[in-house]
């Protein structure tokens, strides 16, 4: 009687063996890699519909942050501008552009403009710009140097990790008030006094427990 | 083994071509949803439920929330009772004051007036009609009232800023105004005693 098994199955367990071992190593390694937000989010460009330069506007015309998003301040939301905003300037500066087509028409019709949203934390967590911004937290730790962007780009992640970096050590990212939208802000050299002064002014004890961000 | 060294190679160029951080048009992908996306309305999203498009309503007309009656007229318009410009702004005036006067100011008013206030702002440049400078004796003469209607409504070639800029910071960039208007014509009367002479040796 021939064999039942051939010779080369011997080596059947030792292919498992091995198969299981890399497959569960590159598993969870692609898994930790590919699902992080540091994949799947960080570097989101989206082509908008009106090619907004933040460079230009931020960067070389020096404007403020707040000139457009002025609710920023005060609430969770910092809010895209109106295209009564952009009118503002743009009644008399390149009135005629074909860019700025949409942003005329959306002024005169009322229909706003419909951006696409870069920046979204999970809706289970609830985010407030305000509360951040008036601890002294600047734009750019979030968001980078927007001056810079031609096109603007997600940065950091936006995920619970990242968030919590900064909730248990918020010191690097703490500045005077009147520091909050500069983009070249630097820290410095007696960081850590003033860092301690003011979050016993701003009375700054961030969160770590769920229910800061987890309603 | 040649074939497995192969496909460790391709293996591997693939993974180079899929680092994070790379830039990309598309929309990401979450390839573990959870409830990342809930069916809700954040402020400014879009609705397909009302006819302007918007999820965010306006006030029914006629209506007042709470809070918004602004029923002290010389505060909300800067005029009194006759309807007449205020000639003092309604607030009291202090350093802490005259800083968010001189913070908002710059935010606002700056691409166009300058932040000195002499109307040669760098919107001026990019081609907008030019202001007139704080500095005419036209403006030194004006009433507060004045200063803070035009904030609200604008004038002549000048956008209201009445959605942009909250009434007591307006107020607050009158005051700013106000002290731009008087260092211009200021004297050494004007500095402290104490700090004259520290003043005279620069």
């Amino acid at each position: 009687m021939a064999q039942l098994f051939p010779k080369w199955t011997n080596r059947i367990p030792l292919i498992v063996a091995v198969v299981v071992l890399f497959g569960g190593v590159a598993v969870v390694a692609g898994v930790w890699y590919y699902f992080s937000p540091e994949y799947t989010d960080v570097g989101y460009r989206p082509k908008q519909p009106v090619a907004f330069s933040h460079k230009l506007h931020a960067g070389e015309l020096g404007m403020d942050c707040r000139y457009c998003h002025n609710t920023v301040e005060t609430t969770a939301w910092a809010a895209v501008p109106p295209t009564s905003t952009c009118m503002n300037c743009h009644t008399l500066i390149l009135p005629e552009s074909e860019k700025l087509l949409p942003v005329r028409e959306s002024y005169n019709t009322g229909r706003p403009i419909e951006w696409i949203r870069i920046h979204k934390v999970a809706d289970y967590a609830y985010f407030d710009h305000g509360v951040h911004v008036r601890a002294g937290v600047g734009c750019y730790s979030c968001h980078g140097n927007i001056r810079k962007m031609e096109v603007v780009e997600q940065k950091e992640p936006l995920s619970m990790g990242w968030c919590l970096d900064c909730h248990r050590n918020p010191d690097p990212h703490l500045r005077p008030l009147d520091e909050v939208t500069n983009m070249e802000w630097e820290p410095s050299s007696d960081h850590a006094e003033f860092v301690e002064r003011i979050k016993a002014e701003r009375n700054i004890a961030p969160p770590e427990d769920c229910s800061g961000c987890h309603r | 083994m040649r074939h497995i060294v192969h496909i460790l190679l391709l293996v591997a160029l693939v993974l180079v071509g899929c680092t994070r951080h790379r830039p990309s048009e598309k929309p990401p992908i979450h390839p573990n949803p959870n409830m990342d996306d809930q069916p809700r309305y954040d402020p400014q999203a879009p609705s397909e439920f009302f006819a302007d498009g918007k999820a965010m309503r306006q006030p029914v007309a006629g209506t007042v929330a709470r809070g918004r009656l602004n029923a002290d007229p010389e505060f909300y318009t800067g005029k009194n009772a006759d309807g007449d410009f205020i000639r003092v702004a309604p607030v009291t005036i202090d350093l802490e004051l005259l800083k968010r006067g001189q913070e908002r100011y710059d935010i606002f008013c700056g691409p166009c007036h300058s932040r000195v206030g002499d109307g040669k702002g760098i919107m001026i440049q990019r081609g907008y009609v030019p202001p007139p400078s704080f500095y005419d004796q036209r403006l030194v003469d004006t009433t507060d009232g004045y200063l803070f209607d035009v904030i609200t409504h604008g004038i002549r070639n000048m956008p209201g800023y009445q959605y942009q800029i909250p009434v007591p910071d307006r107020w607050a960039i009158v005051a700013y105004m106000r002290a731009l208007q008087r260092s211009k014509n200021a004297t050494i009367e004007d500095v402290p005693l104490e700090r004259r002479e520290t003043l005279r040796q620069q």
